[in-house]
């Protein structure tokens, strides 16, 4: 064999490889493009999650969000609802004016200045690089002062046993909305929290996960053209949950 | 005035043997109380979501208080130099840490996950130990406070009692002086910084807890030096007694006065606080009959009349007066902490807000008997403890007739 034919099927070997590798990867890297983290790298401040929240598309009498939500986690109740965890819940609003209601999804409003990390005492309660914001159940000593914290009503207190876990929770501990981060985490897994895909599975198309970063993501793309406002926007926390059309 | 002769209670008499056996049987009942929660969970308790601190809080916040407050009498005479007030000193420091110990016992018991406080040294000591990291918990402070109280307070205990270090007590004082006020403004700031719950969010929470643990301390301080020294058949003289009794009606006075000036600012105020003031002082519940009659009428008004007023010279007058300045000061905490928890946060102005968790509506709550529990064996685990060092301990004067401590006093 010439060295010239050598070389030849060298770079046909090369791109046969690439391409193989390419086909391998690439199912991958397009989920991650949604995602934007390999698994084996850490979370990074690159990104921000957030969830976009549309008042009016929000369906009156409508609870997927939070059965999916519930179903998802595997946060089992015993119909107590004043002591049974409710990482997301249906708030019915009426204006005391006009009398106009609406109804809106509220869970952990995943705040850039997070009340509950400040005040907790052993850094259970924490915020990824990615915004998301968590409870640490194995550092967390159940003392609530991060309940008397958040503005949104948005934890809950583990006041019984559990039954049929799916990631972890601890009676005495405190838990709330995690944004669904095993999905976030997993390049393979879902591209959005259970309460989206329910929203968008009952056909009311109410809420939008995204990198609120990522100029070109829909739900930046769309809080830029509808703008979205905080809850208590008077505290200065800056949430990654936006809501929109409140009236 | 001699110098004091300091001996301990003798402990021999069957009615100590069942003081002792009654209060370990309440501290013990307390404490099953708090296993019980532990194993059932706090769904055995009053508290809920809404109401995330109950009754154990009440007791525990009130002691914590309490506790700073007890020091004060040690602060009197090694601080601000009144004699009178010496021979007491070391009861009033060995009150201040049983006092603390009990209402640091009450919390940690009420904790979710006790167990997991193995974690605290490392993250408030060490890991948050770097200036970037500084926590900003006040939790997190108070666990240093605390811990840093009775270290501080064993050692001014130590120079007190040791003659070879008497001459470092001042010194010990003051810093214990300051560090107890360091103490009651962070247990002050655990709910002044709670910016999302217009009912708290106050710097004013901390100056006013430390005026009422002046008062709270001092009556569980009269509370304990009386009945000890006439149950023990020791003296007690009419001028310390009157002293402590003109000085527990001025402490009651100025918290009065904490408490008002804090209720007619929130109420004046534009914003979201008018609703929740107006609920716990004039709403129809629980919570405005306990500041009215408990915080108010008991808590102030009866004992600034029992103390001030000429009329009551009895020493009884200042028991009661005692008793009813510590039922106020729990209704205060019952106010404060219970009530505030009760009315909704203000997410949604102007509308009317409904859901699954009562997020508009009023939070109910009833104390279970768990919680109760758990509370009296904090205040008995604070009483045995007390009464176990006098027993052990060269901690009361053998006299303190007015011959023995009034340096005014002349014979009659």
């Amino acid at each position: 064999m010439s060295k010239d034919n050598f070389n030849k099927y060298r770079r046909q070997f090369l791109t046969a490889a690439t391409a193989v590798a390419g086909v391998t990867i690439a199912p991958g890297v397009i989920l991650n493009q949604v995602h934007a983290k390999p698994v084996n790298q850490p979370v990074s401040s690159a990104n921000r999650w957030g969830l976009l929240i549309d008042a009016n598309k929000c369906a009156t009498g409508c609870n997927d969000c939070v059965t999916a939500c519930h179903t998802e986690n595997g946060v089992t109740g015993y119909g107590r609802p004043a002591t049974d965890s409710q990482w997301i819940r249906k708030v019915k609003l009426t204006d005391k004016q006009t009398g106009h209601v609406q109804t809106i999804p509220m869970m952990c409003q995943h705040c850039e200045k997070p009340p509950c990390v400040d005040v907790c005492p052993t850094n259970a309660s924490m915020k990824r690089e990615d915004g998301v914001v968590l409870v640490d159940k194995h550092a967390c000593i159940g003392c609530r002062y991060c309940m008397m914290a958040c503005p949104y009503h948005a934890r809950s207190f583990v006041h019984e046993k559990t039954t049929d876990q799916k990631y972890p929770r601890g009676k005495g501990t405190v838990e709330s909305c995690t944004l669904c981060v095993h999905r976030i985490d997993d390049p393979n897994g879902a591209k959005d929290p259970a309460c989206v895909d329910a929203c968008n599975a009952s056909g009311h198309k109410a809420m939008w996960f995204g990198d609120l970063k990522d100029p070109n993501s829909e739900i930046s793309k769309r809080l830029k053209k509808y703008g979205g406002e905080e809850i208590r926007a008077d505290l200065g926390l800056n949430t990654g949950v936006r809501y929109q059309n409140l009236s | 005035m001699k110098t004091p002769q300091f001996k301990e209670l003798e402990g021999r008499s069957p009615q100590f043997f069942i003081l002792m056996i009654v209060l370990a049987a309440i501290a013990a009942v307390g404490i099953y109380s708090a296993f019980l929660m532990h194993h059932e969970g706090h769904i055995i308790t009053g508290m809920t979501n809404r109401i995330v601190w109950g009754t154990p809080h009440v007791f525990a916040v009130f002691l914590i208080v309490a506790a700073s407050g007890a020091l004060n009498v040690a602060s009197i005479a090694s601080v601000f130099g009144r004699k009178i007030y010496k021979p007491l000193s070391p009861l009033s420091m060995v009150l201040s840490l049983t006092i603390l110990v009990g209402g640091l016992m009450i919390l940690i018991l009420d904790l979710g996950r006790p167990e997991h406080l193995i974690d605290v040294p490392l993250t408030q000591f060490f890991y948050n130990s770097m200036p970037s990291r500084w926590s900003q918990s006040v939790f997190g402070w108070n666990m240093i406070l605390y811990t840093g109280f009775m270290g501080i307070v064993l050692v001014y205990l130590w120079f007190t009692l040791e003659r070879r270090f008497n001459k470092y007590t001042k010194a010990a004082g003051l810093f214990a002086f300051v560090w107890r006020l360091a103490l009651t403004t962070g247990t002050g700031l655990i709910f002044g910084f709670l910016v999302a719950r217009p009912g708290y969010d106050a710097a004013m929470l901390a100056p006013m807890f430390i005026v009422l643990s002046f008062a709270y301390g001092l009556a569980f301080f009269c509370l304990m030096l009386i009945p000890a020294y006439s149950w023990s058949g020791r003296e007690l003289g009419d001028a310390i007694v009157n002293r402590m009794k003109t000085l527990l009606g001025i402490f009651v006075a100025a918290g009065l006065y904490f408490v008002f000036t804090f209720y007619i600012a929130k109420a004046y105020s534009a914003d979201a606080a008018q609703g929740v003031i107006s609920f716990l002082l004039f709403g129809d519940n629980n919570y405005s009959t306990a500041f009215w009659f408990g915080q108010v009428l008991l808590g102030g008004i009866v004992p600034i009349a029992l103390t001030l007023l000429p009329w009551f010279k009895s020493r009884g007058a200042l028991i009661i007066a005692s008793i009813a300045v510590i039922l106020g000061g729990l209704s205060q905490m019952y106010v404060t902490i219970i009530g505030t928890q009760a009315y909704p946060m203000p997410l949604f102005p102007g509308k009317v807000v409904e859901s699954v968790t009562n997020d508009g509506g009023i939070a109910p709550y009833s104390a279970s008997i768990y919680e109760i529990l758990l509370g009296l064996g904090g205040i008995a685990v604070a009483i045995l403890l007390a009464v176990f060092a006098m027993n052990v301990l060269r901690i009361l004067p053998a006299s303190l007739a007015d011959k023995d401590t009034d340096p005014h006093h002349t014979a009659s």
